[in-house]
């Protein structure tokens, strides 16, 4: 047996069915949120907006873990990488993120060295051929990203690796839930859950913010196909009156989800409040490293300043992240900001709502 | 960031006490880490993220969403096929 291939999920006639029957099925209009930025993309890439019926509003969700990392966060990992004898390293779409001056390219223009790696293990690969060095790896991302830390900082432990630390910025999807559905200014009837995050986690978190807050959340993937069914359960939901966790991403997903993923994560690390960019404070949102572990802690191993820092006032990727505005809401996008001299993060990442628009070249209706 | 490409295990190995996998993506192997699915066998398929497995993907859920939909495909035609033209 093999696995039907990703094209499988692809196909036009699945789509325009799986459109057609959205359109039977919705009376009224209904605002769903895709929390993930890479569902953002494949909606736009693949024009999924355009084939839903005009009742359904797609409100693009936070989960673009670039965008949302603090400022403070971006300036720590400035003035990191600026030390001699660090190599700092991160994923690729870190390093054209905008901090208040700078960001992690012009600081290796200017002689730091700064490397993206694939994975985390790679950073810990580093600090093991590299001893005379720090190795400090920026820890970004959610609970899709976070195993691959924990893995990592395990691995270095395990090795007696002790010149590998991270920066810990990692954030979690259930705290920003209840923080958009507690908002007063809260728009979102239902959600489509970050199937990815949900292999890791499962779904059984969700099931509380569901009944709570009266709102149906549906786990879905990231092919076309996926992601209608995905939208086509959640309005079926809204139109009959249930709110409920269901999944549309069987083939990824389980209920559980990984129990051996977040048994390492829960080993290394532990909740703290974090603040995410454009959205602030969020209680218990973050990761941080449990006692045993502060060893690894790259704020704990190098003494920083601290700094004031501000947004540009012209970006208003807060409210763009919230689902409270789209980029065209910004008189800057497409003019002052573009991915090639971005304002905000989110017209940097390939996750970012901004990028989104920029590159599928939505125009204004 | 949260990608995840599906890649079947082609061989097991160890890295320093950490469980490591190749894994085929369609013709390219790459390594991959695979401590939180320890019970992997090779031929198996896995949702790969950052250089890691988050999980085993289900080989019989996904042919049965592909059964699904296709029925509800087929019935559709059948029900487009028995109205008169519009």
């Amino acid at each position: 047996m093999s696995l039907p291939s990703s094209e499988v999920f692809r196909s036009a006639a699945l789509t325009r069915q799986l459109a057609g029957e959205i359109r039977q099925v919705v009376t009224r209009p209904w605002n769903i949120m895709e929390i993930c930025g890479g569902q953002t993309h494949a909606i736009l890439q693949y024009g999924l907006d355009q084939l839903l019926p005009p009742e359904i509003t797609l409100i693009h969700g936070p989960g673009c873990p670039v965008c949302v990392t603090a400022l403070e966060s971006i300036e720590n990992a400035l003035q990191i990488a600026r030390q001699p004898d660090v190599i700092f390293c991160s994923f690729g779409d870190m390093l054209r993120v905008p901090g208040a001056r700078a960001n992690l390219f012009s600081a290796r223009a200017e002689g730091a060295d700064v490397r993206v790696v694939y994975s985390p293990l790679d950073a810990v690969k580093l600090a093991r051929e590299t001893p005379q060095k720090q190795v400090v790896f920026f820890a970004i991302g959610f609970e899709t990203t976070v195993p691959s830390i924990a893995a990592s900082i395990l691995h270095a432990e395990r090795n007696k690796i002790s010149n590998f630390s991270i920066l810990p910025a990692n954030v979690l999807v259930p705290p920003a839930m209840h923080a958009i559905l507690k908002s007063p200014d809260n728009r979102v009837n239902a959600f489509l859950a970050a199937g990815h995050v949900c292999a890791v986690m499962g779904y059984w978190e969700y099931e509380p913010i569901a009944a709570q807050y009266r709102t149906p959340i549906v786990v879905t993937g990231f092919e076309p196909v996926d992601l209608l069914r995905g939208i086509l359960m959640s309005v079926r939901q809204l139109e009959s009156g249930r709110s409920e966790v269901e999944n549309a991403y069987e083939r990824a997903v389980t209920r559980e989800g990984n129990p051996d993923a977040q048994a390492m994560i829960t080993q290394v690390f532990e909740p703290v409040d974090r603040q995410w960019r454009g959205i602030g404070l969020i209680s218990l949102s973050g990761l941080g490293l449990r006692p045993r572990f502060k060893s690894f802690d790259a704020l704990e191993r190098f003494a920083l300043a601290h700094q004031a820092v501000s947004e540009s006032p012209l970006c208003i990727a807060g409210q763009v992240l919230r689902g409270n505005a789209t980029p065209h809401d910004c008189p800057a996008f497409g003019r002052e900001c573009t991915p090639a001299s971005p304002l905000g993060a989110p017209m940097v990442s390939s996750e970012g709502a901004c990028a989104a628009y920029y590159r599928y070249q939505r125009v204004k209706t | 960031m949260c990608l995840g490409i599906p890649g079947k295990v082609i061989r097991l190995f160890d890295l320093d006490g950490t469980a490591m996998a190749n894994v085929d993506f369609g013709g390219v192997q790459q390594e991959v880490c695979v401590a939180t699915v320890p019970e992997v066998q090779v031929g198996q398929f896995v949702i790969v993220h950052a250089g890691f497995a988050l999980n085993l993907l289900s080989e019989d859920e996904a042919l049965e969403t592909m059964r699904l939909l296709n029925e509800i495909n087929k019935f559709n035609q059948a029900e487009d096929e028995g109205k008169p033209a519009a």
